[in-house]
C-alpha cells in the first residue's frame, strides 16, 4: 500500500498528492511516469511524475480530475493509501548539455513541465518558461516556475491573468526577439503541442514533446500506447514518453486518445453519483 | 484388466450456444466415476513413452495407476512432485503433441485422457484437502525470480521446496503473468491460478507485485540484496503489428491489450471500470492459441460475426486442436488462406473494414510448413469494426537494456547455454518466452524447472 502523505487542491479540478513510495522515489527522473490504482477494482492510470524526494522516499503527482479513476483518486485523503503505485516507467528526459531552453507548459501539463524546468535550472541552463491556462482560476505552480526560470511568461486564453493569448504567440514573440533556443520542450494538451511544433518547425528548432496516450500495463506488453513517430510505430511506455515533436503524428494521437471518451463520461457520472450518495 | 474402450471418455462441456455468451469455464471436468474408468485405460507400458513427451517429466503411469486404485491424494503427490501447477497444465497443455501424442493407446485408437485426468486430480485435491503444505527446512540461501508467470512460479516452487528463500518480483498488480492477463476465465478460471499461487506462498515464497525489474530495481541490486542467483522469467513483450496501413485506427487492438482489458482488468463484467469495445464484427489476425482466445472473448462480448484471419490453411493452424474445435463450435468463422493488407477507417478514425489478400500454399519453408503465397489479383473486403492483431510478440527490452553482461540475440531473446537456462552473466538464469519468444505455458514451466535445478547445483557448488 502506498500512503498519501499530503493532499492539496491546486485549483478546482487539479490536485497535488505526495505519495510514500520509496522504491519509485529512489529511481525517478524527470520525464518518467508511474501507474496507480486507487482501489482494488480500479483502473490502471498513468501519471507523469511531478516531483520526487529520494531521502524522504516520496513521489509527487499532480492530476486533473477527468474521469472515474481520477475522481476516485481525488476522493482519497491524507492518511489513506493507494493499492498500487508502480514505476518509474518510461525513459527519462534527455536534458544534459542544453544551454538555453524554452519550456512550454499548458494547463495541467505544467505539472510535468515544472520538474523539467527545475532540472534544467539545476543543470545550469538558461530557462524561459511559457505557461498557459484557460483563465486565472486554473493557474497552477506559478511561484514554482518563477523560481527556476530566467524568464517567465504567463498566458491566459481570456486575458484574465498575465497576457491574453496562446503559448504559441508568446513563444514566437520570444524567438522573434532574438532568443536562440537549443531546444523547445512542450508539455500540455495534444493540440497545444501540435501547434508549438508547427511554430518551431518554421524556425528549425528541435522540439521535444511528452506524450500521454491510453495505456494499461506501462511496461511494453499491451501495445495500447502506440503512436506513429516518423512513420514508425512506437510505444510511449518504453520508447517514450518523450518524442521528437516534429516527427509525431498528432492527429492520429488525438483520434486514439478519444477512443473511450463516451465510456469515460459515463464513468465520471457514475463516480459523481456514488460520491453524492456518500455525502447524503 | 484394463478398460479397452477405444475412445477416451469425452469431457463434459457447456453447450456451445450457451457458453459463447458467458465467461464461465467451458470444460466442466470428469466425474469421479469417469476419472477412475478412464484411468483404467492405461496399459502401464514398461518404457513409459508418455513421460518422455512431458516437458516437466511427470511420472504419468504412476499417477494414473493411483487414480485407477481410487487413491487420489496419492495421485496428487505424484503430480506435485514434478509440476508446480497441475490444475493449470491439465487445462492448457497441448497434450496431443506431448504426453497423449506418445501414448501407445493412441496408435490404433484414442490415447488415454492424460490431461483430463491431471485436471481431475488437481481439482479433487484443491476441493478436498484441508492440510497445509509443510514449510521446507531453510538452507539459508536467497534467490530472486523475475516474473510470476508459469516459468517464474515453477522455478520459485522448486527452489522453495529445496529450502531456498525465494522472492518473486511481478510488474503488474496481480501475480500469475499470462495465466491472469492472457488466458481467459472460460479456459482457466482465475480462482484456480490464485489458489496455486497461495500454495507457493504457504511454502514460503514471497511475491512482490508492482516491481518492474529494469526500472524499479536492477538485477545488480538484486545481487546486492543478498540473492545468490536470479531467474528471469519476464515473458514475451511488445506486440507485433503487420506494418499495414490503418493499424493505428481506433478499434485495432493487439491481442495482448484486448485480453488484458478483459482478463486482468475484468472488462467483461458489467460494472468494470476498464472500457472495452463491444464490436459487432471482429477480425482476429493470427492462428495461435492467443488468437483463439481473443476470438472467443470477442464472441462472448456479443459480436455477431467473429473471423479468424490466417494466411495458411486449417491444417497449419498453430493453436491447440481442442481450442480450434471449441472455437468452431462456438461459431467463430475461419477465413484461412487470407492475409490482411489494409485496415479501412471511417471519417472519425474508427475501423470500418479490412482488405485481405487471398493466399495459396506453395513450397515448404524453413519451418517445414508450406509457404503461403499471394494469389495475384484476388482480394476481398471484410466488413468489420474491430481488428485484433495476434501475430506474436517481441521480447521486452527493459531488462536487457539495464543489465550489463546479459546478451540477447538479434530478435532480443535472452541467450542461454541451452537446457539449464544459464545466461551470459554468472548467476543469472532465464527461461520461458523471454528466451524462446512466444511459446506455451508448459514449455515455460519446463524451462523454470530445469533452471531451478541448475541454480541449486550452482549455489551448492560455491559452498
Amino acid at each position: 500500500m502506498y500512503k498519501i502523505l499530503q493532499k492539496q487542491a491546486l485549483n478546482p479540478t487539479v490536485t497535488k498528492m505526495v505519495i510514500e513510495a520509496p522504491l519509485v522515489a529512489k529511481k525517478a527522473m524527470p520525464g518518467q511516469f508511474i501507474i496507480f490504482r486507487a482501489s482494488e477494482d480500479g483502473e490502471r492510470v498513468p501519471l507523469t511524475i511531478a516531483d520526487y524526494d529520494r531521502e524522504a522516499g516520496t513521489v509527487t503527482i499532480i492530476f486533473q480530475i477527468v474521469g472515474g479513476a481520477t475522481m476516485e483518486l481525488n476522493a482519497l485523503n491524507e492518511g489513506d493509501s493507494l493499492v498500487d503505485f508502480v514505476g518509474p516507467l518510461g525513459t527519462p528526459s534527455k536534458l544534459e548539455g542544453l544551454k538555453k531552453v524554452a519550456v512550454v507548459g499548458g494547463g495541467v501539463g505544467c505539472a510535468i513541465a515544472y520538474p523539467t524546468a527545475k532540472r534544467l535550472h539545476e543543470l545550469g541552463a538558461e530557462v524561459h518558461s511559457i505557461v498557459g491556462f484557460r483563465n486565472k482560476d486554473l493557474v497552477i505552480l506559478e511561484d514554482e516556475f518563477a523560481a527556476v526560470s530566467d524568464k517567465m511568461v504567463m498566458m491566459t486564453d481570456d486575458g484574465s491573468y498575465g497576457e491574453k493569448g496562446l503559448v504559441t504567440n508568446a513563444l514566437e514573440k520570444l524567438i522573434n526577439e532574438g532568443n536562440q533556443y537549443d531546444e523547445v520542450i512542450a508539455i500540455g494538451p495534444l493540440v497545444m503541442m501540435k501547434f508549438v511544433c508547427k511554430v518551431t518547425e518554421k524556425y528549425g528548432i528541435k522540439t521535444t514533446v511528452s506524450m500521454n496516450p491510453i495505456m494499461i500495463d506501462g511496461t511494453g506488453m499491451c501495445g495500447g500506447c502506440r503512436l506513429t513517430v516518423g512513420g514508425q510505430t512506437k510505444f510511449a511506455c518504453v520508447d517514450g514518453p518523450d518524442f521528437d515533436g516534429h516527427q509525431v503524428d498528432f492527429d492520429e494521437a488525438m483520434h486514439r486518445g478519444a477512443m473511450y471518451r463516451d465510456f469515460e463520461a459515463h464513468a465520471r457520472e457514475a463516480a459523481c453519483n456514488l460520491l453524492k450518495k456518500e455525502v447524503e | 484388466m484394463p478398460n479397452m474402450d477405444p475412445k477416451k471418455c469425452p469431457m463434459p462441456v457447456q453447450e456451445p450456444d450457451v457458453r459463447n455468451k458467458n465467461f464461465s469455464e467451458v470444460a466442466l471436468g470428469y466425474t469421479y466415476e469417469m476419472a477412475v474408468n478412464e484411468a483404467k485405460r492405461c496399459l502401464h507400458c514398461k518404457n513409459k513413452p508418455c513421460v518422455s513427451g512431458c516437458p516437466v517429466g511427470i511420472d504419468i503411469p504412476a499417477f494414473i495407476e493411483r487414480v485407477a486404485n481410487e487413491d487420489l491424494e496419492g495421485a496428487y503427490e505424484v503430480l506435485s512432485a514434478s509440476s508446480a501447477l497441475p490444475a493449470v497444465c491439465g487445462r492448457v497443455c497441448p497434450q496431443e503433441n506431448q504426453c497423449e501424442g506418445k501414448c501407445v493407446r493412441g496408435i490404433k485408437t484414442e490415447p488415454v485422457g492424460i490431461g483430463r485426468l491431471e485436471r481431475f486430480v488437481a481439482d479433487w485435491h484443491r476441493e478436498h484437502t484441508t492440510e497445509k503444505p509443510k514449510m521446507p527446512v531453510s538452507n539459508g540461501h536467497k534467490v530472486a525470480v523475475i516474473g510470476s508467470g508459469p516459468s517464474g512460479l515453477t522455478a520459485a516452487g522448486d527452489l522453495a521446496k529445496a529450502g531456498y528463500k525465494v522472492t518473486v518480483y511481478e510488474a503488474l498488480h496481480t501475480a500469475g503473468g499470462v495465466l491472469v492477463y492472457g488466458i481467459p476465465e472460460f479456459r482457466l478460471p482465475k480462482e484456480i491460478v490464485r489458489k496455486e499461487i497461495e500454495g507457493l506462498k504457504e511454502i514460503g515464497v514471497d511475491i512482490e507485485t508492482n516491481v518492474v525489474v529494469g526500472k524499479t530495481i536492477t538485477i545488480d541490486e538484486l545481487f546486492e540484496m543478498g540473492n545468490e542467483a536470479v531467474f528471469i522469467g519476464s515473458g514475451a513483450g511488445l506486440p507485433r503489428f503487420m506494418g499495414i496501413p490503418g493499424e493505428s485506427l481506433n478499434g485495432v487492438y493487439s491481442a495482448n491489450e484486448f485480453l488484458t482489458r478483459i482478463n486482468l482488468m475484468k472488462a467483461y463484467k458489467e460494472n468494470a471500470k476498464t472500457p472495452i469495445q463491444h464490436a459487432k464484427n471482429v477480425a482476429v489476425v493470427g492462428g495461435g492459441n492467443v488468437a483463439m482466445d481473443a476470438a472467443r472473448c470477442a464472441k462472448r462480448l456479443g459480436a455477431e460475426n467473429v473471423y479468424i484471419v490466417y494466411r495458411r490453411g486449417m491444417e497449419e493452424l498453430p493453436a491447440r486442436k481442442e481450442e480450434v474445435e471449441h472455437a468452431e463450435e462456438e461459431g467463430i468463422i475461419f477465413k484461412t488462406l487470407s492475409n490482411p493488407i489494409e485496415v479501412l477507417g471511417d471519417e472519425n478514425g474508427y475501423v470500418k473494414g479490412m482488405v485481405c489478400q487471398e493466399m495459396e500454399l506453395g513450397e515448404p519453408d524453413a519451418s517445414g510448413r508450406r509457404r503461403p503465397v499471394a494469389k495475384e489479383g484476388c482480394t476481398f473486403t471484410l466488413d468489420v469494426d474491430c481488428m485484433i492483431m495476434s501475430i506474436g510478440t517481441s521480447p521486452n527490452p527493459l531488462i536487457r537494456s539495464t543489465t550489463p553482461g546479459l546478451e540477447t540475440n538479434k530478435h532480443g531473446c535472452i541467450i542461454t547455454n541451452g537446457d539449464d537456462g544459464l545466461t551470459t552473466r554468472e548467476g543469472v538464469y532465464a527461461g520461458g518466452d523471454a528466451v524462446t519468444g512466444a511459446a506455451t505455458v508448459i514449455l515455460a514451466m519446463g524451462a523454470g524447472k530445469h533452471a531451478a535445478k541448475a541454480i541449486d547445483e550452482y549455489i551448492k557448488s560455491k559452498e
